[in-house]
């Protein structure tokens, strides 16, 4: 991303931002009138986004392809599932093991990416796909002899955030005002949300950012420059690991429920798509993506089985299938035409849409 | 010694299943550098087609034979595979040839998803069985026993693939096949049209992943929309064990998969067997002396991890695959 | 001869499979001094500094650098230790600006890490303004300064090799090995770019140059080694090597003959 420097931002970037903040804060208001479900979906986008800038590291930074980035979702909200529920009677509080969440997954980033550092492109990305689905397995059928994760079965009656006796889960008033549950979680969530952009941002643009993507754009040259580009790239899937950990542990605790079902190949599609839809390495692009991808399916189920029982007097296809017939071809469809996301950094548009010149 | 030549005898036969599946991803990849994450799609619809012809045929009573009936299902899903896999490359991906290398692979993750939730819409969420008209029968092979139909599978897949190495090696297109896998530039001035070749590819594959889905079906008995998923990335594990681009790997890569796949679903329960063990909770030695001291760790559950090691195993330790070539980059 | 060598090499040999891309290469190069490095094409010369530069791994030899052995060293590390290189196919960071491709060259001289970047305290600010000072200086002094915030993809040619330079420079080298840095450029450019190799030398770099330009050599080298098949054939001043009847054998074919005497 090519820095610009803004000494002083005009006065209308700062009523611009201004707007943006009052428009998000009442924002869960004005999704409580459709319904508690919509800021449940709102709450979803930013956990999404959090996971989608994860693996924006990995894959947009660092252009390492990582086909498995939803072990380390899963990771984080089985560490979460374990250690606050009636599972094995353990019930931390949130706030000592989002941090354990986020550094068992950040572990196990550097254990899966280590035996990869090697490896090409498609490589990469089988491997990492394989990684995803041992976890997956494991998950699936650490239940016998020794019962650790219940199996498909999952995990359930996870502890909401707590606060003494202040919990998330339950509707309740603060500051006079009436919240619902989803309500309150939205606000931690913006909080946790925006510390991981600007975190996203202050990687971008420093030392190790651009490590990253000199190693994306040139591996070799980026060797001969004095990158040690083994511990940068360990150092990008920790990072992205750590973040998609954060994000798994918020998830099992909103959800109150966790199986192995959630965290499987496709979960990994998803978020891939969502830093490809967006564009690559570029922060708002990916948050843009993460966004329309939670937001999208959800439009689509409430709107296509009405649409069709209108159109056809019945439902040919369900809304699940609807869904993924239509992610499918979006995603086959933007790389024929649109290979640079809906909104690539100016950087990304040209290395894809330009052949590439160089005289190897 | 009898679970072990069993094991062989079902790893043989499943490995020759992955064996002409993997065929079809290494001859893709070795052409034009694509892993076809479709690929494993196109054995499952191979699989449905089959089993919806058949069933249709039996459903109106003809007076055919069994083998007929089954060979008119083959015929049909020939088709259909070939069908879709020509569409597949000419729409989704003969646009990308000179993309970068993620474009093509999320094209082909896309197709995957399509072609899955296409069966879905078509032949629903349950499982389908197929139509108990094949009866195998067992045959004693020194303590261990296989059935004709394994011997089929095996058989005919030897055949199929002995085909495919004598058109390659021996035949123009087959010529055309190996000088565009070296050299596409090259291969196109020297007067080969690339698209009829990398066409023929797919093609062949999808004939191919066709045989393999009928033989999925009627070895297992089920067929499902997800089923090709994992299939196929075992298939793709296999070929890349034998040395991606590489005809001989892909089988040779298939059947060891096969039997690797065989024996270690075989032996796991044996080998992470804890019964052993000195420190065991109270309900774990309970269970223990229920089950006669045979309590294991990992059972024949995490047969499928078995594939996804050996795919890490081997594209960390040797990329190149079993009778690969090792290339060497020169900056 | 210790104090006053940089770098020397003994016995280096390398093979790719049958070819023996290089046998039995042995060379001193002084503090100071610009060190050509000629020879037809398929000669070793780039395969030498992939060998140098840890990029490939010498069967045979060793070298020395600055009193240090330079063994078994990964690319990263020989630039750390002092070398720095340019490529002869040019591998800038295509999608950067020119600016952030010599920034990067600051790598290896700076050390804020992950913590560094996430919390931005000051000394990690203060070695950012650091780098982002130095790198515009840098482009000044190779002459792209202008174009600091296009993308290197966009920069004319020419452009493109002073830019692979700053890279390089950034990297505070004790040696700059560079491969045919006049490579398409026409004559005003190689002046240029004769003047620039000159002022690195003048503050204190020592220069390895792979050139084809014969004049460019002679005019700037101070000595001069000549590979040909791998092997070393002649070493030393830019006039020795120029009448030296193994080189012109070497370039011209041996049934040609210069004579010189008139």
């Amino acid at each position: 991303m090519t820095k610009r420097r803004v000494k002083r931002a005009p006065p209308k970037v700062w009523a611009g931002v201004a707007l943006i903040v009052v428009a998000l804060a009442l924002l869960p208001f004005v999704a409580a009138l459709a319904g508690q479900a919509w800021v449940r979906i709102l709450n979803f986008a930013m956990i999404y986004t959090m996971l989608a800038l994860g693996l924006n590291i990995v894959v947009g930074f660092a252009g390492l392809l990582d086909l498995g980035y939803i072990a380390f979702y899963a990771v984080g909200a089985y560490v979460y599932a374990l250690l606050a529920s009636p599972h094995f009677g353990i019930h931390l509080p949130f706030w000592v093991i989002l941090p354990l969440g986020a550094g068992l997954a950040c572990i196990f980033g550097v254990l899966l990416g280590a035996p990869t550092l090697k490896l090409r492109g498609d490589y990469l990305a089988i491997v990492t796909l394989g990684f995803g689905e041992i976890i997956r397995i494991f998950l699936n059928n650490l239940n016998a002899p020794v019962n650790i994760t219940n199996g498909p079965q999952g995990i359930n009656l996870i502890d909401p955030f707590r606060i003494g006796s202040f919990s998330l889960a339950r509707a309740g008033p603060v500051l006079g005002i009436d919240f619902s549950g989803p309500q309150k979680y939205y606000y931690v969530l913006l909080l946790l949300t925006i510390c991981v952009i600007v975190i996203n941002i202050r990687l971008q643009n420093s030392r190790l950012g651009r490590a990253w993507e000199a190693i994306r754009e040139d591996e070799v040259a980026a060797k001969a420059m004095g990158i040690n580009t083994r511990n940068v790239k360990l150092l990008a899937f920790a990072m992205g690991a750590s973040f998609g950990g954060i994000a798994g542990a918020i998830f099992s605790a909103t959800q109150q429920f966790v199986s192995p079902e959630s965290f499987g190949l496709f979960e990994s599609i998803i978020v891939l798509a969502m830093v490809v839809l967006g564009g690559m390495g570029n922060i708002p692009g990916v948050i843009l993506g993460a966004v329309m991808l939670t937001l999208l399916p959800e439009v689509l189920r409430y709107t296509m089985e009405p649409l069709q029982l209108a159109l056809f007097g019945r439902v040919l296809l369900d809304a699940e299938t609807v869904r993924l017939l239509v992610f499918g071809i979006a995603l086959v469809a933007i790389m024929l035409y649109r290979p640079a996301g809906l909104w690539p950094s100016a950087v990304r548009k040209r290395e894809l849409e330009t052949p590439k010149v160089v005289a190897e | 010694m009898e679970i072990l030549l069993q094991q062989i005898i079902n790893g043989l036969t499943l490995g020759s299943v992955y064996a002409l599946v993997a065929l079809g991803y290494t001859m893709v990849y070795g052409i034009i550098g694509l892993i076809n994450f479709a690929h494993g799609e196109v054995v499952m619809i191979g699989a449905m087609v089959s089993l919806s012809v058949v069933t249709a045929l039996l459903g109106a009573q003809l007076p055919l034979p069994t083998a007929v009936i089954i060979l008119v299902g083959l015929f049909v899903a020939i088709l259909v595979c070939i069908t879709i896999a020509y569409s597949m490359e000419k729409i989704a991906y003969r646009p990308l040839r000179k993309a970068p290398r993620l474009a093509p692979l999320i094209t082909a993750i896309g197709m995957s998803i399509i072609l899955q939730n296409a069966a879905l819409v078509v032949w629903g969420r349950n499982y389908r069985t197929f139509p108990p008209i094949i009866h195998p029968t067992p045959h004693e092979l020194l303590g261990a026993t296989m059935t004709d139909l394994q011997m089929f599978i095996v058989v005919l897949a030897a055949i199929l693939m002995a085909a495919l190495l004598f058109v390659v090696q021996r035949t123009r297109l087959g010529m055309a096949m190996r000088a565009t896998a070296q050299n596409p530039q090259v291969a196109g001035l020297m007067g080969i049209d690339i698209n009829v070749v990398i066409s023929a590819a797919f093609v062949i594959g999808a004939a191919l992943a066709a045989v393999a889905g009928l033989m999925v079906m009627t070895y297992y008995g089920i067929a499902h929309y997800y089923m090709g998923f994992l299939l196929g990335l075992k298939a793709f594990t296999a070929a890349v064990l034998g040395g991606i681009g590489n005809l001989a790997g892909a089988m040779l890569g298939g059947i060891l998969l096969g039997i690797i796949e065989a024996l270690g679903a075989g032996y796991i329960g044996d080998v992470s067997n804890i019964c052993g063990f000195p420190w065991l909770s109270d309900s774990l030695r309970e269970q223990c002396a229920a089950s006669d001291n045979q309590v294991s760790m990992f059972g024949s559950n995490y047969q499928d991890v078995f594939a996804f090691f050996v795919l890490i195993l081997v594209l960390i330790f040797r990329p190149s695959g079993l009778l690969g070539e090792r290339v060497s980059e020169r900056a | 001869m210790s104090t006053l060598s940089l770098l020397a090499a003994k016995g280096i040999s390398k093979r790719f499979g049958g070819v023996h891309a290089l046998s039995d290469v042995s060379f001193t190069i002084n503090h100071g001094e610009i060190y050509g490095l000629i020879g037809p094409n398929g000669a070793g010369k780039t395969s030498l500094f992939n060998v140098l530069t840890g990029i490939y791994t010498a069967d045979d030899g060793n070298f020395i650098f600055d009193g240090e052995p330079l063994d078994r060293v990964k690319p990263n590390e020989v630039a750390e230790r002092g070398i720095a290189r340019t490529f002869q196919n040019i591998r800038l960071f295509q999608n950067l600006s020119a600016l952030e491709n010599v920034m990067i060259g600051r790598h290896v001289r700076t050390k804020a890490g992950v913590f560094g970047a996430m919390f931005r305290d000051k000394n990690t600010l203060a070695e950012e303004a650091a780098i982002e000072k130095r790198a515009y200086e840098l482009l000044g002094y190779v002459g792209v300064a202008k174009r600091a915030n296009d993308l290197a993809k966009h920069l004319a040619y020419g452009d493109q090799r002073r830019l692979e330079i700053a890279r390089a420079l950034a990297t505070e080298p004790k040696l700059l090995a560079l491969d045919e840095p006049a490579a398409g450029m026409n004559a005003t450019e190689t002046q240029g770019l004769k003047r620039l190799l000159e002022e690195i030398r003048r503050d204190g770099i020592t220069i390895l140059l792979i050139e084809h330009d014969m004049k460019l050599v002679m005019s700037v080298c101070d000595r001069v080694l000549v590979l040909d098949y791998g092997r070393k054939i002649a070493e030393g001043s830019a006039a020795e090597v120029q009448n030296d009847p193994k080189v012109i054998a070497a370039y011209l074919g041996s049934e040609v003959s210069l004579n010189l005497k008139g």
